[in-house]
């Protein structure tokens, strides 16, 4: 198969659409967490209760309420192998605590992937919404309609003074966790990341590097999300969270702004260094990959560099982790062969582009 | 020394770690750490939470607060023990919450921002809620009939109570 008919298939739609501020939002994700009435939480499970959860999942799946929000795949997680499992995660569409739960986890999957229902996970349900740029909102529309749909079929553990029951404390209530994944490497490169970090952990949200922490976060990608889901009503909790973000973006803009103004050819430089080993390096670990990557889409945002297209960073960025890999090149591989597979795909990919050219 | 997970690279990581007195040494290439970097960090932020919350819950010592949770403090219906709930941090079924009602308040204040929900409630579950309550405050009215012998009325509220049950048994 070649590589661009291998990205039509592989690519979820959070990945290659645009959205709001998508030169800095990479994509907006709501998840819910939702347990059945009388049934112990997964971790005290039996098989028979984990087959009954999701035999009330399938049942709801087919009912005509669900079927208007579109066409819905469905899989037990012990009949995926691990392989398959382990590209979702890295696709974001399902965790790393679901792909562990072989024996009783389950998935319900949307054709488009922008909505997914995690079964037996920490919690019986987690409904997910991801959809690329700032669509909170959007987003949240579309987990509620779900859960409005589910709740037809099933009714949730709820406590008239507690609300939505959920297997740790830290979800009860609300049970949202609303999150955006941001990339910036203007507060970055300018210094100013860890403070602005700092500032956005006393109002009540969490911050983390998507691969590792503050300043050496690679690739620059922060995830920021509410961590109180209890006392704020969901649009609260959304709406904070947005104002925050557009803060975020506005100090990432003119730190962008200043740098090119102040240290142009220093930021040239760097941007163009980058791609240049990103088209010829024949071997790169995933850590510099994603740093590169991260300049990259910088020098596409700034104009510096044109005809590739933004969507690279999403893309490659998945495509480039171990499981993607495997999966591509349809074969196990040790770290050391991956590194020498990983520069060849993003190879590969920039070709793509540059052909077009 | 090569590296522990890919035995190829030099290990130039090393890690060690303690939990429970138990301890775990790690010697990982700069690629296998990265790699490995988003599980150690869960592991870690896992026993940090769980550390917390046994923390929190331990708190619960300080003046002011009821007395020491009894060990035997049990849900009475998964069997999971308000000991077991401080270690794995998560509970065992809906039902917990009511079990463990009169210890959650004080963990609820710290890691929530208040202890009662304000945001969307169940169509389903929320009709229940309002008959549950409106059932409630008939039976009140009831008693109430009774005690001042105003039959008539007491008839009334209990065919409508009646009514209601039957309602909510179907
Ligand atoms: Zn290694
Ligand atoms: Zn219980």
């Amino acid at each position: 198969m070649s590589l661009s008919d291998f990205l039509q298939q592989a690519i979820s739609r959070w990945m290659k659409d645009g959205g709001p501020q998508d030169d800095i939002i990479l994509s907006s994700r709501i998840r819910i967490a939702r347990n059945l009435q009388d049934l112990p939480f997964p971790i005290l499970q039996t098989d028979v209760h984990a087959d009954q959860v999701i035999q009330e999942v399938q049942k709801a799946l087919a009912s005509s309420a669900v079927a208007k929000l579109g066409e819905f795949e469905f899989a037990r997680c012990r009949d995926m192998s691990q392989l398959d499992r382990y590209v979702l995660v890295e696709k974001h569409l399902i965790s790393k605590d679901l792909a562990e739960q072989v024996r009783h986890g389950a998935l319900a999957l949307r054709k488009d992937e922008v909505m997914s229902i995690m079964v037996n996970e920490e919690d019986h349900l987690r409904i997910q919404v991801i959809m690329p740029g700032l669509r909170l909102n959007e987003a949240w529309q579309l987990a509620n309609a779900m859960d409005d749909a589910l709740e037809q079929q099933m009714p949730y553990a709820f406590d008239d003074n507690l609300g939505y029951l959920t297997a740790c404390p830290t979800n009860v209530g609300t049970g949202i966790r609303a999150s955006v994944m941001m990339h910036l490497p203007g507060l970055v490169i300018s210094g100013h990341i860890n403070r602005m970090l700092s500032a956005v952990s006393q109002v009540g949200l969490t911050v983390r590097g998507l691969h590792g922490e503050g300043s050496e976060a690679a690739g620059n990608i922060f995830q920021v999300s509410n961590q109180v889901t209890l006392g704020e009503s969901e649009e609260e909790i959304i709406n904070n969270l947005t104002s925050v973000v557009h803060q975020l973006i506005d100090h990432e803009r003119s730190a962008r702004r200043l740098l090119l103004q102040q240290n142009r050819e220093l930021l040239e430089d760097r941007v163009c260094r980058s791609f240049g080993l990103l088209a010829y390096a024949r071997q790169m670990d995933s850590k510099e990959t994603l740093q590169r990557l991260s300049d990259v889409r910088l020098g596409i945002d700034l104009g510096i560099i044109k005809g590739v297209s933004a969507g690279i960073l999403q893309e490659l960025m998945v495509m480039t982790q171990p499981a993607f890999l495997q999966k591509y090149y349809g074969q196990e591989l040790s770290p050391g062969e991956r590194d020498l597979r990983r520069a060849a795909l993003v190879r590969e990919r920039l070709r793509l582009d540059t052909e077009v050219r | 020394m090569l590296c522990q997970k890919c035995h190829e690279r030099q290990a130039t990581v090393h890690l060690k770690k303690i939990i429970s007195g138990e301890e775990t040494e790690y010697h990982l290439c700069e690629q296998c750490a990265t790699e490995q970097g988003d599980f150690i960090a869960q592991a870690m932020q896992a026993f940090d939470f769980n550390h917390l919350l046994s923390g929190l819950l331990n708190m619960e010592a300080a003046p002011g607060y009821p007395a020491q949770a009894p060990a035997a403090l049990r849900c009475d219906v998964c069997g999971m023990t308000y000991q077991q709930f401080t270690q794995v941090g998560r509970f065992g079924c809906p039902h917990c919450y009511e079990s463990f009602a009169s210890r959650l308040d004080p963990l609820l204040r710290r890691i929530q921002s208040s202890t009662s929900h304000t945001g969307k409630v169940p169509r389903r579950a929320g009709e229940q809620v309002k008959r549950r309550r409106h059932l409630e405050q008939l039976r009140k009215q009831l008693n109430h009939a009774v005690a001042t012998e105003q039959y008539e009325e007491a008839a009334r509220l209990r065919d409508e109570i009646r009514q209601l049950e039957q309602m909510s048994e179907n």
